[in-house]
């Protein structure tokens, strides 16, 4: 059953048909007003303007210029503005339609062997990847091996993100380690709306955490055999960890995980990263002889350094997710 | 004739969960209320799902991603109610008005009082 309405003339379609049809919008009902009030504003001479601080100070011309000025801006000049706000919207549109449009046009067909996306890069990573890099996922080893420097900076945008929302959210505690008013405040927000000892959460989490936990160390542990890495595997660990503190509470997560284990292993994890790919860099583009060696493609410790940067990149990941979580939640860990 | 039965079968099962999908989304957009709402939306995620992946494993045969699909229908069964469980608990905790917004009343006499008949 369909309900009955009686504001129906300012329901949107009447609007819609207004504005087809010609009828004005809003900004031309604003502007109309303003017009209105401007004639009406201009239309005695000179009695009213108290509110021109300087009126002693100034001459009968200079008052006269100030009026006409004044009265322009809320007649001729709003209707300038308003003609030219229709043609450069309309010029604006047009021209951007165009230019996509010509773009769509230009584009090389779908498909086509000799697109430029079809190159020369493309054919060796898909052809002599997994000797060079020893890593069956082909993806694995372009983002980990010949790309690592991308990765690199990717996991930095994820640890400076972490950085500025520490900075932002972070509730300051004292040196002596009694709480200041701040964190009793975030303390009481979080037992208000947050879930506290509610048991069939617990039994959900006793239940799923340690599964959840396990096939995320699975995925970053495989991230060179089969599809998955670093960051989809730290994503699902740091899922698991949230979970775990849903149901149990910040006391229990504290045994294990504090404000210093994010810093530590963040660090670590990055400057690992960082050291270990800069050797390989290094050695590899001076020709020198290097320790790392694909090994045999399919083994789980093989593909030279890719399992170790995924597993860097996982801690990151799953550290930083955590932080986010805690930290948008009560401003600590 | 068996490849025929099976059809029939799995689509059968996706159909009902594609009903069962629409009709909790529709739900999720018509309710009032975030009781209701939940209510239709967490439908979807375990009648709706379970449906359709059964149909899919009809279709598909016994083979590994079954298992797979089976697992997904277990970890929605024992993770969609719960998340349900804790929006339920939160809305309970901070609504203040509970009792209004529980109380049920014949919708149309409201209609009819508000338009003055």
């Amino acid at each position: 059953m369909a309900k009955i309405r009686n504001d129906y003339e300012s329901s949107w379609w009447p609007r819609l048909i207004g504005w087809i049809s010609g009828g004005s919008d809003e900004l031309d009902r604003d502007l109309e007003k303003t017009l209105e009030e401007g004639e009406e504003a201009a239309a005695p001479e000179g009695d009213h303007h108290e509110d021109y601080h300087f009126t002693e100070r100034i001459s009968a011309a200079e008052k006269a210029t100030y009026d006409r000025l004044f009265a322009w801006s809320r007649n001729r000049g709003a209707k300038l503005v308003r003609w030219f706000y229709r043609i450069a919207s309309v010029l604006i549109c047009v021209s951007i339609i165009a230019l996509l449009v010509v773009t769509a046009a230009s584009l090389p067909p779908f498909g086509d062997p000799s697109n430029p996306a079809n190159n020369e890069v493309s054919q060796r990573y898909i052809e002599q990847g997994m000797q060079e890099t020893g890593a069956v996922n082909i993806v694995a080893g372009m983002i980990l091996d010949y790309r690592a420097f991308d990765t690199l900076g990717e996991s930095n945008v994820l640890f400076i993100a972490a950085c500025s929302v520490l900075i932002l959210l972070r509730v300051p505690g004292n040196k002596s380690g009694a709480p200041t008013p701040e964190q009793l405040e975030a303390e009481a927000d979080d037992r208000m709306y947050e879930p506290k000892n509610d048991m069939i959460l617990q039994h959900q989490a006793a239940l799923l955490v340690p599964l959840v936990l396990i096939y995320g160390i699975y995925v970053i542990m495989n991230g060179h055999i089969s599809p998955g890495g670093g960051f989809s595997g730290g994503a699902i660990m740091g899922a698991g960890l949230i979970l775990y503190l849903n149901a149990f509470g910040f006391k229990k997560t504290g045994r294990f995980f504090r404000y210093g284990t994010f810093k530590t292993i963040s660090c670590m994890a990055l400057s690992f990263y960082a050291l270990s790919k800069a050797y390989s860099f290094f050695t590899g583009a001076n020709h020198l002889p290097s320790i790392i060696t694909p090994g045999t493609p399919g083994m789980l410790f093989s593909a030279g350094l890719i399992p170790y940067l995924n597993i860097a990149v996982g801690l990151v990941v799953c550290c930083t997710m955590y932080a986010f979580y805690t930290l948008f939640r009560k401003g600590d860990m | 004739m068996l490849d025929v039965i099976r059809f029939i079968i799995s689509a059968v099962l996706t159909l009902t969960g594609l009903f069962v999908l629409i009709s909790g989304v529709m739900g999720v957009y018509r309710f009032k209320y975030a009781l209701s709402r939940l209510h239709a939306a967490a439908l979807v995620d375990t009648a709706g799902i379970m449906l359709m992946l059964c149909g899919l494993m009809v279709a598909t045969g016994f083979t590994v991603t079954t298992g797979k699909m089976i697992a997904v229908i277990l970890f929605l069964f024992l993770t969609s109610p719960v998340s349900s469980h804790l929006i339920g608990r939160l809305e309970v905790n901070i609504n203040s008005e509970l009792d209004k917004d529980m109380t049920v009343t014949d919708q149309a006499a409201v209609t009819d009082e508000k338009e003055g008949n």
